[in-house]
């Protein structure tokens, strides 16, 4: 009975596919390959013309192989040969071969268009099948360009058979999705819109893919489908299981066209006409009523088809979000699918209520079902259902049950696949700050968060728990004595141990009366860890440290005594050494009073939305692969920067310096320690300022760091300062505007590091930088031009005051996170005279900075050049020359530049061609430059081109200002 | 690119560099992939594996235009994970910002893969359906059938599902049309000798 014994099977192939199978080995597989390849490569290029039915079998064993995994490099030329043959089975081959391996910028596109267009006005709908079969396999824009005008006329013609209506339908859709531009519907609108009424169910069924498609993009012009949709969508519903014979599946009609009638339904609100909404809320109602009723079959082909309705039909009352009714209906009914012995239905019914509880109406009903999802959380046996158990307990909480499913999701916790383990603990943390009513409940929640998945509790996670306990004084104490307790364990994570070692460094005095926590079991709890801990929260110990000797000048003798060790004063890690040096000075020779005040309690955290929402919302989306990217980019830098260098290098630098008394920065972390203090009042911004003392002196600051806004959380300036400097007085005045020369200053030092910054009458600051990687590092030398002292220069890191003539200097440690357009802000003030001074000047650090030069060969340039050829990936200028075309000069300033400069790569010796790479610490960003000097017009036409479209536009402005 | 790769490797530490520009610019058009799949959201079904238990792959069809790198690179990940799949398990499961809805017929496993918002229990039943019609068209269907038929296999989808959205779910005019077809094809074919047919191969 089957077609393959009529006949018309071709031996030749079957016997091929034999021989592959047989293959014992992937090596005997690709040498059969290997020589079919040379055969058919010998048949098609040999004298004897081959008929029709060989080429037919060659085309197709090359498609075979193709589709076995193997390149084909040859043989599209006969097949587009077959497109134009008479023979059905021919024309067949060729258009499978060309949808399968054509691509759309074939220099084939041409030929195939004149074969498809000759199918198309045969007038044979086999034939007409088949072209546009082939047009919707490739879809590419050239073919849009051809037929785009065509099909629209052949979808609506009277006379054309419904087969090729429904193959038009979709042809069109096909070509709509990938240049919308070229399909115009305009004339065909409302002829398409009545296709819906057809009576053939075929027709509907693909002409409704299409409408709804277009109403999404255009719902005004396409909007009388919604009365068309609801009566079609009625007369389906109400009609008898026979009544629509071949499209009724498993007893359910036309489980497809309803599915998407109720689809297209969901782009518009609902409707406004009184009798087509009670229309519709009827066939809902029979929809949710038909779902109850017994199982015509018991086929699970008959209650999915049945089902399949049902969900779609809840998605459109979801979408309304109006009809209480249905909403509370639609939940109970899914509340019977939860205990359904059927996988797949308790997975659906889980996901579709999450949805569910998200609307007012329905969200009390969902609640109900509280108890059977926690089973499910804990009995499934497939991790995608939990997860979506999971999913569902944190849509319906809220503040009655936030307490129940805290704990039910922390004790799954402790069995949790590893898979969601981390989004489990970032919802945790969620639910516990977003409900909390008392915040020694979140306080607990977090600690056992820690104890129970402490490998899986980022960073943002018990920062925020240190933010919220600091911001909020009543749980401060509470807070100290339960992860005092928390400490006592065995084992503790060691994120406990960073916790701990922060609370009980501010707030240890609160739980010190008790003698089973006083001030030396608490340090000798702590210190039992250290040895324990990896650097940062040794670092993140000794910070304190220094604060109990503050705390509790009774543990000074036996802290001094730990830091002067050898393991710590001589530790061969730099940041610890220099902690250790640097705070046990600190401690023998600060009076109490100063002592009380660089180390006085952390001061509020400014209010902001919870990073750790952001990094849930960052989890969830399809960003989930770019992080991944991300990271994978962080992994190549540090291979190439021979692992720790990075670290090595600023703490090399900080070691230069006398560092910051106070911990502050500090003991969140060096780099992303949350704005502390006062001279980073941006919210979110990951300056870490120059001046972190400011915080603790709670004073004003002379020079504040401030990325401008649209470039806040791009790059992070750490400046360690010197120390000793005396307490500064208030300065009260807001950062000036920069001047407006600030921009032209910046272009300066663009293609070098080094140079004199500003200069007015009275002041001269001159900047030294290098750069490395994603790190930088900034001198500023400010000079008085004047013969009398600038008072009241309250530099932390600076000396307080300027001596007439002198110059002080100050070190900037800068770290590139991600790409950035503005430079960072330089506010200075100063007093001369009685004046204030206050300026501000944009800081010369620019995102070519952070180049890596680059070397390549042409092949390579030219090879990368193409791969970056998407128009938004490209910037360009044309522009006149402000400087003498100078080849030495400009080679110099190209050099300047960063990146490498390529000789011989350009054909053309008189333009330059440069590449190389940016390093922030998030990405890598490749980049190509190209300069195409014109001595005679003295213009220059510059074109940038660089993986991220905001760093080539960057580069093409700053780059314009300097030829 | 790995041939790439391990020429700059050949070369020492100058293309060390050049082995870091080109893995940012692997990472780029990565990427870029990522967003293809993302701006073609409309596409309802992007794609249809069928692979045997052994993990070959027996039917490939895409709605989405991808390199064939991309191809390759998105089966091989598809497929081990439902294999990885133990029986009673239910037939969805979420991969990138895609559903994969799947079912074991046999020794063959049908996989879709929709967008993220898609119906999936009539995405099941699209599955069915064309198991339904392939097992019609050569009477009791089994892999050997759709390996040696691929062609054949391809065509039916074709009639069944066009460019990712069902085109005519009855099956008797899916059957209809292809039974045509192949009416044209018998008039068409003139009958030849088996030595011939030999000789060629």
């Amino acid at each position: 009975m089957p077609a393959v014994s009529k006949g018309d099977g071709m031996r030749g192939l079957a016997v091929f596919i034999s021989d592959i199978r047989n293959c014992k080995s992937k090596e005997a597989e690709i040498k059969r390959i290997n020589k079919e390849l040379a055969n058919i490569r010998s048949k098609f290029k040999g004298d004897k013309a081959l008929d029709g039915y060989s080429k037919k079998k060659y085309v197709c064993k090359l498609l075979f192989i193709f589709l076995l995994g193997h390149d084909i490099d040859f043989g599209h030329m006969e097949a587009v040969n077959l497109l134009s043959s008479n023979k059905y089975t021919e024309k067949q081959i060729g258009y499978l071969f060309i949808s399968v391996l054509v691509n759309s910028n074939s220099e084939l596109i041409r030929l195939i268009n004149n074969a498809i267009k000759n199918d198309l006005s045969s007038r044979n709908p086999t034939f007409m099948c088949l072209a546009l079969h082939c047009i919707a396999n490739v879809g590419s824009r050239e073919m849009a360009e051809a037929f785009a005008g065509e099909i629209p006329r052949i979808l609506v013609a009277g006379d054309t058979m419904d087969s090729v209506k429904q193959s038009a339908a979709l042809c069109l859709l096909r070509l709509y999705k990938t240049s919308p531009d070229l399909v115009l519907m305009g004339e065909w609108t409302s002829r398409v819109v009545h296709l819906l009424n057809d009576q053939h169910m075929g027709v509907v069924t693909a002409a409704i893919s299409l409408i709804t498609c277009l109403s999404q993009k255009n719902p005004d012009e396409f909007k009388t489908c919604v009365s068309l949709a609801v009566s079609r969508l009625s007369r389906i519903v109400s009609s008898a299981s026979t009544d629509l014979q071949d499209y009724t599946y498993y007893f359910v009609p036309a489980p497809w066209l309803s599915c998407k009638l109720l689809r297209l339904l969901q782009c518009y609100p609902p409707p406004e006409d009184g009798a087509v909404k009670g229309r519709l809320v009827e066939c809902l109602e029979t929809i949710l009523n038909k779902a109850q009723e017994p199982p015509k079959s018991k086929k699970v082909q008959h209650s999915n088809a049945k089902n399949a309705i049902l969900f779609e039909a809840i998605s459109l009352i979801i979408h309304y979000d109006s009809e209480p009714n249905l909403l509370v209906r639609a939940c109970n009914q899914l509340g019977q699918f939860l205990q359904h012995r059927e996988t797949n239905l308790r997975y659906l019914a889980l996901e579709s209520m999450c949805t569910l509880a998200s609307s007012e109406f329905s969200h009390e009903a969902v609640k109900t079902h509280i108890e059977t999802v926690i089973n499910a959380l804990k009995t499934e046996r497939d991790v995608s259902v939990r997860q979506r158990a999971a999913d569902l307990l944190y849509a319906m909480c809220d503040r009655s049950n936030a307490k129940q499913i805290v704990a039910e999701m922390l004790s799954y916790l402790e069995t949790a696949d590893y898979s969601i383990r981390e989004e489990m603990v970032l919802k945790v943390a969620i639910l516990a700050e977003k409900y909390a009513v008392d915040y020694s409940w979140y306080v607990d929640t977090i600690l056992n968060l820690i104890r129970i998945a402490g490998d899986y509790v980022s960073e943002e996670v018990w920062y925020r728990v240190i933010q919220i306990v600091i911001n909020r004084d009543d749980v401060q104490g509470y807070a100290a004595k339960t992860v005092f307790e928390a400490l006592q364990a065995p084992a503790c994570h060691e994120n406990m141990v960073k916790v701990g070692g922060y609370i009980l460094g501010e707030f240890g005095n609160l739980i010190a009366g008790d003698p089973r926590s006083s001030p030396l079991v608490q340090f000798n709890l702590l210190h039992s860890k250290f040895h324990l801990c990896s650097v940062p929260t040794r670092a993140l110990l000794l910070s304190a440290y220094i604060k109990f000797i503050n705390l509790f000048p009774e543990t000074k003798s036996t802290i001094q005594e730990v830091l002067r060790s050898d393991s710590q004063i001589r530790n061969s890690d730099v940041e610890l050494q220099q902690r250790a040096v640097e705070y046990l000075k600190l401690s023998s020779i600060a009076s109490t009073d100063v002592l009380a005040t660089v180390l006085e309690e952390m001061p509020p955290f400014p209010e902001r939305e919870s990073s750790i929402l952001a990094k849930l919302k960052k989890k969830k989306g399809p960003g989930a692969v770019s992080v991944n990217e991300l990271e994978e980019g962080k992994r190549e830098g540090g291979e190439l920067n021979g692992g720790g260098e990075r670290g090595g290098d600023s703490s090399a630098i900080a070691a230069s310096n006398a560092s910051t008394p106070s911990p502050s920065a500090d003991l969140l972390g060096l780099r992303t320690g949350p704005p502390v203090t006062a001279a980073a009042p941006s919210a979110g911004s990951l300056l870490v300022d120059v001046f972190s003392e400011a915080g603790v002196n709670d004073d004003g600051f002379l020079r504040d760091l401030e990325p401008p806004t649209e470039s806040s959380d791009s790059l992070l300036a750490e400046g360690p300062g010197d120390s000793d400097s005396a307490p500064p007085t208030v300065v009260s005045e807001d950062p000036a505007p920069p001047l407006p020369e600030s921009n032209e200053l910046l272009n300066k030092f663009v293609c070098k590091n080094n140079g004199v910054l500003f200069e007015n009458q009275l002041l001269q600051i001159g900047i030294k930088s290098e750069y490395r990687q994603n790190l930088g590092r900034m001198y500023l030398f400010y000079g008085n031009k004047t013969s009398v002292q600038f008072l009241n220069v309250q530099a932390k890191p600076v000396e307080p005051l300027i001596e007439g003539g002198a110059q002080v200097q100050q070190v900037i440690n800068i770290e590139c996170l991600s790409d950035f357009m503005e430079a960072p802000l330089l506010n200075i003030k100063f007093r001369y005279g009685g004046a204030l001074q206050n300026l501000t000047l944009k800081l010369p650090v620019t995102i070519n900075k952070f180049f890596q030069p680059t070397e390549m060969a042409s092949h390579d340039f030219f090879q990368r050049w193409k791969q970056l050829s998407q128009p938004q990936q490209e910037a360009q200028k044309i522009f006149k020359a402000n400087h003498a075309m100078d080849t030495e000069v400009l080679k110099a300033k190209l050099l300047g530049l960063g990146m490498a400069l390529l000789e011989n790569v350009d054909p053309n010796p008189e333009n330059f061609v440069c590449a190389g790479v940016i390093q922030t610490k998030a990405q890598q960003v490749g980049s190509l430059l190209r300069l195409e000097p014109n001595a005679q017009a003295q213009m220059y036409r510059l074109t940038l081109r660089s993986s991220k479209d905001t760093v080539s536009k960057r580069l093409c402005e700053l780059l314009a200002e300097q030829f | 690119m790995s041939g790439q790769d391990s020429n700059d490797l050949a070369k020492g530490r100058r293309v060390h560099v050049t082995g870091l520009l080109t893995s940012a610019f692997t990472a780029i058009s990565r990427k870029a992939h990522a967003h293809g799949i993302e701006r073609n959201i409309n596409f309802k079904m992007q794609f249809m594996l069928l692979f045997s238990r052994q993990g070959k792959l027996r039917l490939q069809k895409w709605y989405v235009p991808l390199s064939d790198t991309q191809k390759k690179k998105i089966s091989r990940e598809v497929i081990q994970m439902v294999l990885a799949r133990k029986p009673k398990m239910c037939s969805f499961l979420e991969w990138r910002d895609l559903k994969i809805v799947y079912k074991r017929y046999a020794s063959l496993y049908f996989c879709c893969a929709v967008e993220d918002q898609e119906n999936e229990l009539i995405t099941l039943e699209i599955i069915h359906r064309y198991v339904e019609l392939l097992d019609k068209y050569f009477g009791s269907v089994c892999e050997l059938d759709i390996i040696f038929n691929f062609e054949k296999a391809y065509y039916i989808l074709d009639e069944f599902i066009l460019g990712g959205e069902a085109q005519e779910t009855s099956k008797k005019n899916v059957l209809k049309a292809i039974e045509q077809a192949d009416m044209l094809q018998e008039e068409a074919e003139t009958p030849r000798s088996v030595l011939e047919e030999i000789g060629l191969t």
